[in-house]
């Protein structure tokens, strides 16, 4: 099977069928799904493992019925569906875990504004952090800006509970976030289709008291809030949302998510009570569960959220003593938990066979066009802040060329105030892709010459959200659906904010790389170089004739794998006790960066090798 | 659904459960060889034959090289999205080390274990520059498996498919594999190779299918076995162990900096006064590119022997 992209299949309209429709949806599918069903108008998102399939979903249906939209980060994209939510449609963004963190600010202020059209937020945690920079619990935000947080086990549920998202949130006048995590936005399970219910536009309200977030429209709202946290509780307590499935009198367990499925894995025969929302809590029905057994363990992923509801409520229970906070809830882990417990006796038989394989991290790709830009960093010795994207792989050996990283688009602050800080003799670089710059590298950057800091700045510009899976953003030129719009210049913003030194240079040139870094830190003041290359994967795979090693040539001095290219490994000659070097010519993409830094010339294209 | 042939999954009573269990297939290899493509095929035949199915895996770094994994789970009911410890039928595994890693998740008493033999060594595990330096890749063959595994298969699949013209359709051969150990018919299986597949590459895919499934049914995995041991990566070289000590003549060194660029270690800076310098005197492996590439003669290069043997040394 040479096609193993995931692509995602162009919605049919199944309503011609009688029976209604099955299908295999991922989570994420599942989601888009649901909220093209409930009607929503306007979706928007700013890509992020493990959401972003929701938004490509999203646009595969029909561009008359929904307005799918990549924005320049969460917080827009969160305003974007405010605004659209305030023009009386239907309006969906959706964002990763660490996203909403942006995007909170508005989020706060809408807790207290409410909805006009149905406001969704679909957050999607990384329990174990598969490719995050941390695993915060999302739902302890629901709590903090006291908006209703729904949890979907599966796919069929993260369908039917975004719908229901759509109508809560106009019934009780509030945003509502869907909290998906990545086990379930990236497992297929079927889900049956349903119709696309026919929503008209509510039209504008003009309410300013209750649109405008001035303090004296505040103070009235946050009572009101508070009476809808209320409200809201008992409507759980009455909603098909908890699901009380009977069993075992001396034990039972309150869970949700997808860890009510491990839970029905491993102890199918206690009692369960499945909460369809960690907040706010259906607490009638929890305190008649908790009186019917004689032992309740709470079985929930990361921090004890309903845990703490639950000892609040003067409830006696047991959950975080057996159960880990950090990292994914597995069947083994909650299995172990519920043994240690002293709930179950055994535990699974495993083969007695375990090896140490072989370590395989996640590397930049070959071909990348970042490997050469980080090689060169290197060797100029500076203190390098780093920024989100692929790229923070630079930080690992052989490249081994970035000191710090913390959060989408913090280098350029980062390196200002190590600058200011003067603490060390080496430069101060940040390094930042095309879309974090976007996303939120441009304050900084006017910051960077606003306070005239001495800083040297890499945008390293691969045209693309490459870590994400290759999405568009503003600078590529094409929106969500592959339609041309305006590419944003990044030279012309950049002398706009006041960058007196720009250059910009080819990302494979690697001669080119270190001189114009060199120059770069000589200049006292923002400097920014523009490493420009597209990512060799998205949105076109680059695939050129391969380089080869000429193997009598080759000295083994295994310069060429300080790029960390994933094509070149040893192979199995040797020179002076060294291993020589081979390049995969089916990995390799011909960037030419390893023949421009071997220093025998051994490495030569392959003509006959070119497909 | 027809009887299920050679291989099949034998699948005992397990009364200490309420609900009957599902099958569980454990799919696993490195990003780009097709895992998620296999597991596709299989889930979208599963729910044609109107079973509940759900496939997990995660996305994100596959790309990059990384490991991946996706479980297909299938029967009347399916809760859990992933196989739990130990229970995994089924690994079908499209690179040799990725199937050991997931061989706790096999059945210890009924799983069957299918492999490639193919060894994708990643650089990372290409580290070590010192002479005679081995790479960290397990070092396991199929009999080592078989003494803990009840059925273990390893196949040459991309050897296989290489033959056929087409080496990525590796998986396609072990999906032939696998399709011995379930209970679909073949024309099932044609159908949705056919759906998922582009079409110019459908009837190399059908061979491909067609070969896997006919390499399990015959006695060819048993003279395959031998392959397996030479298909191990490549032992220790042994070389002679010694001492590398770097002679900096400092009165001809101009500060051209073409050794500190050019050292592939990165363990020669320029000090104040413009001169080379060894900083790391531990991460030179002895390479000798500063010496040959020094214009002015102003490094040489000195490797002494000692007199123990690498085992010995390490």
């Amino acid at each position: 099977m040479t096609n193993g992209s995931a692509s995602l299949v162009r919605f049919q309209d199944a309503a011609a069928s009688a029976e209604p429709e099955i299908r295999s949806f991922m989570g994420n599918e599942a989601i888009a799904r649901g909220a093209w069903e409930a009607g929503v108008k306007v979706g928007t998102a700013y890509p992020g493992t493990p959401s972003t399939e929701i938004l490509e979903s999203l646009g595969t249906y029909p561009a008359e019925d929904v307005d799918a939209q990549w924005s320049t980060n969460e917080k827009v994209s969160l305003d974007v569906a405010i605004g659209a939510s305030f023009g009386g449609v239907r309006a969906m963004c959706a964002m990763k875990h660490v996203g909403l963190n942006v995007a909170s600010d508005s989020l706060m202020s809408q807790s207290y504004i409410g909805v006009n059209g149905g406001l969704v937020l679909i957050v999607c945690d990384d329990p174990g952090m598969h490719s995050s920079q941390n695993e915060q619990d999302s739902r302890v935000f629901g709590q903090f800006a006291m908006v209703p947080v729904l949890e979907p086990s599966d796919a069929q549920e993260a369908k039917d509970f975004t719908k229901l998202a759509f109508a809560l949130s106009e019934r009780f006048d509030t945003p509502v976030i869907v909290r998906s995590t990545t086990r379930l936005s990236h497992c297929r399970s079927p889900v049956v289709l349903g119709e696309r219910e026919q929503f008209s536009t509510k039209g504008f309200k003009d309410i300013p008291s209750k649109h405008v977030a001035l303090p004296s429209n505040a103070r009235i709202r946050h009572p009101i809030v508070l009476e809808r946290e209320q409200k809201l509780k008992e409507y759980m307590n009455a909603s098909s949302l908890v699901r009380w499935e009977p069993g075992s009198k001396e034990f039972g367990i309150i869970t949700l998510s997808t860890c009510y499925t491990y839970v029905r894995e491993v102890i199918p025969q206690a009692s369960i009570l499945k909460l369809g929302a960690s907040y706010p809590l259906a607490e009638d029905v929890v305190r008649r569960f908790c009186d019917s057994v004689e032992r309740v363990l709470v079985a929930e992923e990361l921090e004890p959220v309903i845990e703490k509801e639950l000892r609040a409520m003067g409830i006696e229970i047991e959950g975080k003593k057996y159960f880990p906070r950090v990292g994914e809830l597995s069947p083994e882990i909650l299995r172990e938990g519920l043994h240690t417990a002293g709930i179950i006796n055994e535990l699974p038989k495993t083969t007695d066979f375990n090896v140490e394989t072989v370590a395989r991290p996640p590397v930049l790709c070959a071909g990348c066009s970042h490997a050469g830009t980080y090689m060169a960093l290197r060797t100029i010795d500076a203190r390098v802040m780093g920024d989100i994207g692929c790229y923070t792989l630079g930080a690992i050996e052989p490249l081994k060329a970035m000191d710090a990283c913390v959060s989408m688009g913090a280098s350029i602050g980062m390196a200002v105030g190590m600058a200011k800080a003067n603490a060390t003799d080496k430069p101060i670089v940040a390094t930042i892709g095309d879309s974090t710059f976007m996303h939120a590298g441009i304050p900084p950057l006017i910051d960077a010459v606003y306070n005239n800091a001495n800083i040297t700045v890499l945008l390293l510009d691969n045209h693309t959200v490459a870590m994400t899976g290759g999405q568009d953003h503003a600078g590529t030129g094409r929106t969500l659906r592959g339609e041309e719009t305006h590419r944003i210049d990044f030279e012309q913003i950049i002398r706009a904010i006041g960058v007196k030194w720009i250059k910009t240079v080819d990302s494979y040139d690697v001669g080119s790389l270190f001189r114009t870094y060199r120059e770069a830190i000589q200049y006292d003041g923002v400097a920014v170089v523009i490493s420009d290359r597209p990512c060799a994967l998205d949105p076109v795979k680059i695939k050129g004739t391969p380089f080869q090693v000429r193997s009598d040539g080759c000295t083994a001095c295994q310069m060429c794998m300080n790029l960390a290219c994933p094509a070149i490994s040893w192979s199995n000659e040797l020179f002076d006790g060294h291993h020589k070097v081979k390049i995969d010519q089916t990995t390799c993409i011909g960037c030419s960066m390893c023949a421009q830094v071997c220093p025998s010339d051994c490495i030569q294209l392959n003509e006959a090798g070119a497909t | 659904m027809s009887t299920s042939t050679s291989a099949a999954v034998k699948r005992e009573a397990r009364l200490d459960t309420a609900v009957a269990e599902p099958t569980n297939v454990l799919i696993v290899g490195v990003g780009g060889q097709g895992v998620i493509t296999v597991s596709k095929i299989l889930a979208q035949l599963c729910l044609q034959n109107k079973l509940k199915v759900k496939q997990s895996e995660i996305h994100g770094m596959a790309k990059r090289g990384g490991a991946v994994f996706s479980h297909v789970r299938f029967g009347s009911e399916v809760y859990s999205p992933t196989i739990p410890l130990g229970q995994a039928d089924i690994l079908l595994a499209l690179e040799w080390a990725e199937g050991l890693r997931w061989l706790s998740y096999l059945n210890p008493d009924s799983g069957t274990f299918i492999s490639d033999t193919q060894m994708i060594i990643p650089p990372f595990s290409c580290r070590d520059r010192e002479r005679g330096a081995t790479s960290n890749y397990v070092h396991r063959t199929l009999d080592q498996v078989k003494q803990h595994v009840p059925n273990a298969f390893a196949v040459d699949a991309t050897g296989m498919a290489t033959e056929l013209g087409n080496p990525r359709t590796a998986n396609t051969v072990l999906l032939g594999m696998l399709s011995t150990a379930l209970d679909f018919t073949v024309e099932d299986w044609q159908a949705i190779i056919a759906q998922s597949v582009p079409p110019k590459t459908l009837q190399v895919n059908q061979k491909a299918f067609v070969l896997g499934r006919e390499w399990i049914q015959s006695d060819k995995h048993i003279a395959a076995r031998e392959h397996v041991e030479e298909a191990t990566p490549p032992a220790a070289p042994m070389v002679d162990n010694v001492v590398v000590d770097l002679e900096i003549t400092e009165a001809w060194c101009k500060g051209c900096d073409i050794c500190v660029k050019m050292c592939p270690e990165r363990c020669l800076v320029l000090n104040s006064n413009e001169i080379v310098e060894l900083t790391d005197p531990d991460a030179c492996t002895g390479c000798r590119l500063c010496e040959w590439l020094c214009p002015d003669f102003a490094i040489a290069v000195h490797v002494q022997k000692i007199e123990t043997t690498v085992a010995e040394h390490r």
